[in-house]
């Protein structure tokens, strides 16, 4: 499908949007291994988010490092980061749990935002271009190549994650805790590593966007921006990489076909958002899966 | 310098606590976290604001919002949460956070998006009072937060409406089994936090203003003090709100005022590691 896209795309605009998607998609996925199959919840996965992307481009733009190292060191820099902090924290339950991801994320973005010296403050810090020997990367056709194969990549490593020991580990965890205690699964070792991959594919999919936009924002590791990540979960449906990717696709295309509205943009995003949760609360792609099963059941 | 940061923080923890206890109840009667409170708080002070903008004398253009911002919480009620009733915690989660950029939205087209203060309740006089100076407006804040607290005492406690949304905290099937409509309880509770968050955004509105998208920070450092106190505990929510305004006004003076608004979060997690349950939560029993 990611091959077959650019035929519909027309111009410039429609390729960011597709970008875009991408991005977000790639967190999608990764939020779905922890709140869709570990059961887990996180409302400050855009924290990690900034941190790739701030990472990144930090190690770029002060110390001269190219992308392909960057990248990767700060995946993997964040990644330890999760590991430390989601240690303590992954022993919350519920709520409490939400609480203390909302406040990791609300830090990290305060953090971003104040720091100027370092991040440039609130108003943002450029980007240089991705150099890679001779060739620059730009151009949105490009980027959506990259960003494109950054998503198929991410897909297949989660599906294979799903499908692996440690999948069906994590489905036993969200079904019950004890249960899977029981059984010999050792919960905390597995949601921390559902917690780490979730927050390593964010920062990947944020340091992405960074070298993409050459402009980055703290307002991208904001509380709003978790949010929209989660809704985008739940919104294409949980347990389901598919629905991870449609939630992303449908909620990032939303907004920006809503700015036809102007100011009543935002009315019209809360509206959908509760109106599609209230009628379709286990999310698009299991609905539509159902309904499409009740169909073929009654044509028999 | 010491007893302006304490006064300060109380102040703020008075309006925190009564945003928590908002929470508080409406998670006590059904289980989910209303992510729409703060924007109760911010209807508060814009419809206040309106009202007195239009010409009806301050106690009424009080009273006038609160009743607004109850009827709210009724449509919220209503039209959001009970549809969805069965749902998922993350689905309803989901919900009234879209709720609240409804309300948000809602809120910048029928009023605007500039910052708006309220007349002070009492004259903007300042009382000296040792080395601090307290302004009137403070005097309102704690004590109108004080009567209220000792309002819902009596509330639930001596009323049978109360009571039934006690008996629903505790055990739904056997408050039903006792002929406690549920539905009723639900609308009452959110009402009632409608109420509290109202009756905050207008205790505050002439301090630190209020304009269209106050509700945000507010929610949030409310919800933190009501897990902070232990989510369902009343006592804990206020509690948690003092100590959340107390312990940032004390870090923000003493250590930096650039990071105010993460003294709030750090404390919480340092809490949450601690006690998982928040101070006055009930050790959650798994039953297996």
């Amino acid at each position: 499908m990611v091959a077959v896209l650019p035929l519909a795309l027309a111009n410039n605009y429609t390729y960011e949007i597709a970008i875009l998607v991408g991005l977000n998609a790639i967190v999608c996925v990764g939020l779905n291994l922890l709140i869709g199959y570990a059961g887990q919840i996180s409302l400050g996965h855009a924290g990690f988010f900034g941190l790739g992307a701030y990472g990144s481009a930090i190690l770029a733009a002060r110390y001269g490092l190219s992308p392909l190292i960057s990248l990767p060191v700060c995946v993997a820099a964040v990644a330890a980061i999760a590991w430390i902090v989601g240690k303590p924290i992954l022993r919350l339950k519920g709520h409490y749990l939400a609480m203390a991801t909302l406040g990791l994320g609300i830090i990290v973005s305060v953090v971003l935002a104040t720091e100027d010296r370092i991040t440039g403050g609130p108003d943002g810090m450029s980007v240089p271009a991705v150099r890679i020997a001779e060739w620059v990367v730009a151009g949105e056709a490009t980027w959506y190549w990259i960003v494109g194969g950054a998503l198929v990549l991410t897909v297949w490593l989660a599906q294979n994650l799903i499908d692996s020991p440690r999948g069906r580990a994590w489905r036993a965890l969200h079904g019950s805790e004890v249960a899977a205690a029981a059984a010999g699964i050792d919960p905390a070792r597995h949601k921390l590593a559902a917690f780490v991959i979730s927050a390593a594919l964010a920062a990947f999919a944020g340091a992405l966007a960074a070298h993409y936009s050459g402009f980055i924002t703290p307002s991208k590791a904001s509380f709003l921006h978790s949010i929209e990540l989660v809704t985008m979960v739940v919104f294409g449906g949980m347990a389901s990489t598919f629905g991870a990717v449609v939630g992303a696709a449908v909620l990032t295309t939303l907004p920006q076909l809503l700015t036809v509205f102007k100011e009543y943009e935002m009315v019209l995003l809360g509206a959908v958002m509760m109106l599609t949760m209230i009628f379709m609360p286990r999310g698009l792609v299991p609905t539509l899966e159902g309904l499409y099963a009740a169909a073929r059941r009654k044509s028999e | 310098m010491i007893s302006q940061i304490v006064l300060s923080g109380l102040t703020s923890g008075a309006i925190y606590a009564l945003v928590a206890l908002g929470f508080a109840i409406i998670y006590n009667a059904s289980h989910v976290i209303n992510f729409a409170q703060g924007e109760f708080v911010m209807i508060g002070g814009m419809a206040a604001v309106a009202f007195v903008d239009v010409g009806f004398p301050l106690p009424l253009a009080i009273v006038l919002s609160i009743t607004a911002a109850t009827f709210i919480g009724f449509l919220l009620e209503k039209l959001a949460v009970e549809p969805a009733r069965g749902a998922p915690v993350v689905t309803l989660i989901i919900i009234t956070i879209g709720a609240s950029i409804l309300l948000r939205g809602l809120a910048s087209l029928v009023w605007d998006k500039k910052i708006h203060a309220l007349p002070a309740f009492s004259g903007d006089a300042p009382i000296a009072l040792g080395n601090a100076t307290l302004l009137p407006q403070t005097l309102w804040v704690l004590g109108a937060t004080v009567a209220t607290v000792a309002a819902l005492w009596w509330f639930f406690n001596r009323t049978l409406t109360g009571k039934a949304i006690l008996a629903v905290s505790h055990n739904r099937l056997a408050a039903q089994l006792m002929g406690i409509s549920v539905r009723r309880v639900l609308l009452v509770s959110f009402g009632l936090s409608g109420a509290l968050g109202a009756l905050a955004g207008v205790l505050i509105a002439p301090i630190s203003f209020t304009s269209w998208d106050i509700g945000v920070m507010l929610g949030l450092k409310g919800f933190a003090a009501a897990i902070l106190g232990g989510l369902g505990s009343g006592p804990g929510a206020i509690v948690g709100g003092l100590a959340l305004g107390l312990m940032e006004a004390l870090g923000a003076g003493y250590l930096s005022s650039a990071y105010k608004d993460v003294f709030a979060f750090v404390i919480i997690l340092a809490a949450l590691v601690f006690l998982p349950n928040g101070l006055f939560g009930r050790r959650a029993a798994e039953r297996v």
